[in-house]
């Protein structure tokens, strides 16, 4: 077997060939892709969203859960079309954007406090417990504090193993939010974040990492969105809230919690509801979007597609929400979320109307 | 005529050739400098704000953007460290078995497949191995020491790294044994020495650079060791207590939070990690190789 | 002084335990196989190897995507790294002892001790960020940037081994210079590239790390290679820590077909390296 220069060049032929090929794929079915990254907290029902939206529309949406810091870092280096999170931006990070942001909401979902405990009990906590617990000044599953709240339950004298998210979680912002506002302490030690010092714990990644991290280890106790806990068979605690009863995530609960005064702009944290039967760590995720689709070269094709996509989620795409324990959105939440879609543009121009939207 | 166009074009094929080896060599250099200038370049936030400080910081917060470098180095360091200690007392023997008593051979041959071929495993499938074989028994051995049983630690994360870093140390010392001259054995025999004698006395001192140079080596693949060690390490924070804490190290935090560093100063920090990474393995790997090069001289 | 028999019962008691510590040390990789192929030959049939990703929590489905997309990257790998490593090769091989070659052998061995998570940092800041997105292709550079250096040290190496006599025999006969390297000492090299070669890609098969933020991941089937994809490794890390016991067997699948495609790799490159 000789190499030859004559050989070499049929390979350079060759290689470009491939390339041409790869690149020749025609424009239309490239803007037929969409690409978006982030949240993982509702990634079980985006999965399932954009599996439908494909066997109805043959439009693949290639969503990764990254967690909501990356939708959020991948936005801004316009790496994906949209990204996902439950962390809504603060006018600090808007600013950090060189254009205009838009937040349109998804879904309600609840974040849990699951554990491994012997019997999978199903435990009342109360907001400074759940504080105390992931400061890690109560360290141990039988601690009189937690005892006192859950009287017929035999709790083990077991190490508390905290488990919390490795990477830049919106859950872990909806946490961290909900404990601000419920603990002086970690307000001023701790804070709220995507991504936050915690003081104990190992770090999963993802929603999955922490049930997997929690279904594995004795004692562990962590936060994930409710879905993850339901399809581990892992419990979920009760938790006290501001009306002073002790409220079981579910989808009830969680709507109750979604009905609070929303803003135009969606921007809305809704941990430690007033609501008297609303679950108190329940929150919006949203998928965002830059207002003026015109960046980066992007062709008015894909920004068509990116909005047929987004009236799709907030419409047909509710369906697939409650069979999954997501709560659907509010009516008028739907209509804000209405506007806010109509709003998107291209060259200043709004896309709507182009696909056929009233 | 003829003849002398073509003389003529093969020279200049020739010239070409030579010029498109020389670009060749010079884009290697230009890449490998790229890589050290990329690396500064995106570090430049993080640099001018933290400096050196960075190095003594113990708080990575991305809510007060302070950030500290110290729990990962000591991660890097902790695992590095305590996987160098499991894995040598297996390398030594692996050097002493395969470089005198069993050199040739079916036997020879299986060994050393069997003890060579881990490192061909991928870092991911290790650790995948390690999260559901190994860290179930370390949370046993946790729960009967009365230790809180994370099961991931530091001290797993050193074992799956001694398992891959055991064949780099293996192997390069076995060559070094190979290469002991017969005369100098023959004339430990001769004085009287016993094998065991023979290998203590003479042949560990004579291979002693190349066993050395295979441990460093082996502690460079260490240090920037990525996917298995992520997988079992639990991903804290903080400075570990003990070996039976979970940690960080260089490599899994950036692995963890590179994709979604929202700051700019944060996605730097993460950056200087990476440049501090590749110095500190780069060094590493240099003084291992220079004393396997004296080695063979 | 002890008794010359004591002496020679300890070197030969010492013999047997070094021995038997040997043994022990393959146990790791025993074990390691042994867990791949029990838990994951199971998985894998034509369903798995045949389909695309089922959405998540649903049974069925199988890794099509990602065994394409770790073909399409080594492809990208390969075209990237071979003939700039082979040029490299000869030169250092052909150079040996000048100024440069010695930076360049440097830089060679620099290059294969980055750690590969900051290949991947490398590789998104030289093509995702200019690019605008994640790709195969950025995945594929950083892959070749890893295999270059295999390739490099292995074209060195087997060039410096083929006697000299070849290339002034070939040179004496009037064979010009570019061609004597390319069609004589090439092929009688060929071996030890196609070993490096192979060696190199058993590597990157399973490198997950430089495509965390370059290849990124994708549920569908993609051969654009300006797109996202997916890729064995990457498949095999997110399904392991996930909680779903579906995609736990499904990534001791993969990890089965990765694992005997490596290893079969390893070991073709040590029989062709060890007939030299």
């Amino acid at each position: 077997m000789k190499i030859s220069m004559g050989q070499s060049l049929a390979k350079l032929i060759l290689f470009f060939a491939f390339l041409f090929q790869f690149l020749s794929i025609p424009v239309f079915p490239q803007d037929k892709e969409l690409l978006g990254a982030g949240a993982t907290f509702p990634y079980v029902l985006y999965s399932k969203m954009f599996d439908a939206y494909y066997k109805q529309t043959n439009v693949k949406v290639n969503y990764q859960s990254i967690g909501s810091g990356g939708g959020i870092r991948q936005l801004k280096e316009k790496t994906v079309d949209f990204g996902a999170s439950d962390a809504f931006l603060s006018d600090e990070q808007l600013r950090e954007f060189d254009s205009p942001v838009l937040h349109i909401p998804t879904c309600l979902g609840a974040v849990v406090i699951t554990y491994n405990l012997p019997g999978n009990p199903q435990l009342k906590l109360t907001p400074d417990v759940i504080a105390d617990i992931f400061l890690g000044k109560i360290k141990k599953w039988n601690d009189p504090r937690i005892t006192n709240l859950n009287p017929g339950i035999n709790l083990p004298n077991l190490n508390i193993t905290v488990v919390h998210r490795s990477d830049g979680s919106g859950t872990t912002f909806v946490f961290t939010d909900y404990l601000s506002k419920v603990s002086n302490e970690w307000a001023q030690k701790v804070g709220r974040g995507t991504s936050v010092a915690w003081p104990v714990g190992l770090g999963g990644k993802g929603n999955e990492g922490v049930t997997g991290l929690v279904k594995q280890i004795p004692g562990a106790v962590g936060y994930v969105e409710l879905i993850y806990a339901k399809q581990n068979k892992l419990p979920q605690a009760l938790v006290k809230n501001k009306s002073g009863k002790f409220i079981n995530p579910e989808l009830s609960s969680i709507s109750a919690a979604g009905k609070a005064k929303i803003p135009d702009d969606t921007r809305i944290s809704i941990t430690d509801t007033d609501a008297e039967d609303g679950y108190p760590i329940s929150s919006f995720t949203w998928i965002l979007v830059y207002k003026e689709q015109n960046y980066k070269g992007r062709s008015l094709e894909r920004a068509k597609q990116l909005v047929k996509l987004l009236w799709w989620i907030v419409h047909e795409g509710q369906a697939y929400t409650e069979p999954l324990d997501y709560a659907k959105l509010p009516g008028e939440v739907v209509k804000k979320a209405e506007k806010i879609i109509k709003s998107i543009t291209y060259n200043g121009k709004p896309v709507y109307q182009e696909v056929g939207i009233k | 005529m003829a003849s002398q166009f073509i003389k003529k074009l093969e020279l200049n094929k020739d010239k070409i050739f030579n010029l498109l080896l020389v670009i060749s060599a010079f884009s290697l250099l230009i890449l490998g400098v790229g890589i050290f200038l990329s690396l500064l370049n995106a570090s430049s936030l993080a640099l001018k704000k933290f400096g050196f400080s960075f190095f003594s910081g113990s708080e990575w917060n991305p809510v007060s953007e302070e950030f500290g470098a110290l729990p990962f180095i000591y991660g890097t360091i902790l695992t590095s460290l305590i996987s160098l200690l499991i894995s040598l007392p297996f390398s030594l023997a692996i050097i002493i078995v395969l470089g005198e008593y069993f050199k040739k051979g079916i036997f020879a041959e299986v060994l050393r497949y069997l003890t060579e071929l881990i490192a061909g495993v991928p870092s991911v499938v290790l650790g995948f191995w390690g999260l559901f074989f190994l860290v179930p028994i370390m949370r046993e051995i946790e729960i009967k020491l009365g230790v809180t049983p994370y099961g991931v630690g530091i001290l797993t994360a050193s074992i799956i790294l001694a398992f891959m870093i055991l064949p780099y140390s293996a192997s390069i010392g076995k060559d070094a044994m190979r290469l002991v001259p017969n005369e100098l054995k023959e004339a430990a025999f001769a004085l009287g020495a016993t094998r065991w004698e023979m290998i203590k006395k003479v042949m560990i001192p004579y291979a002693r650079s190349g066993i050395i140079a295979g441990v460093i080596l082996s502690l460079g693949r260490a240090l920037g060791e990525t996917m298995a060690v992520t997988m079992v390490i639990g991903n804290y924070h903080g400075i570990p207590e003990n070996i039976f804490s979970p940690g960080n190290t260089i490599a899994s935090i950036i692995a963890n939070e590179f994709t979604e560093a929202t700051g700019e100063v944060y996605l730097s920090s993460l950056m200087y990690l990476g440049l501090t990474l590749f110095l500190i393995t780069t060094i590493v790997n240099l003084i291992g190789r220079l004393i396997l090069k004296r080695l063979q001289h | 002084m002890r008794s010359y028999a004591f002496r020679i019962a300890k070197s030969k008691i010492i013999s047997v335990i070094l021995t038997l510590v040997t043994l022990i040390s393959t146990i790791p990789f025993l074990l390691v196989l042994y867990f791949i192929v029990k838990n994951g030959i199971s998985v894998i049939n034509w369903e798995f190897i045949t389909h695309l990703p089922t959405p998540v929590g649903e049974p069925g489905g199988g890794i099509l995507n990602a065994l394409v997309g770790t073909v399409i990257l080594i492809f990208i790998a390969l075209i990237l790294s071979v003939p700039f490593g082979v040029l490299v090769g000869i030169f250092l091989a052909e150079k040996s002892g000048s100024k440069i070659s010695f930076f360049v052998r440097m830089m060679s061995e620099i290059l294969q001790g980055v750690p590969s998570i900051v290949v991947g940092i490398i590789a998104y800041l030289w093509v995702v960020k200019p690019m605008g997105h994640f790709s195969a292709l950025s995945g594929g550079v950083a892959l070749g940037i890893m295999m270059l250096p295999v390739i490099i040290k292995s074209t060195e190496e087997i060039l410096k081994l083929i006697p000299v006599e070849i290339k002034e025999a070939s040179l004496a006969l009037g064979v010009p210079y570019y061609k004597t390297i390319l069609r004589v000492m090439l092929p009688a090299g060929l071996s030890g590239i196609l070993s490096g070669i192979l060696a190199g890609t058993a590597r990157i098969a399973g490198e997950t790390a430089p495509l965390l933020f370059t290849a990124f991941g994708n549920p569908f089937l993609n051969f654009n290679i300006l797109k996202p994809i997916s890729a064995m490794p990457l498949l095999i890390f997110n399904y392991a820590i996930s909680p779903y016991e579906d995609w736990w067997a499904k990534a001791w699948g993969a990890s089965c077909i990765l694992v005997f495609f490596v290893l079969t790799l390893n070991v073709i490159t040590r029989l062709i390296s060890s007939r030299k």
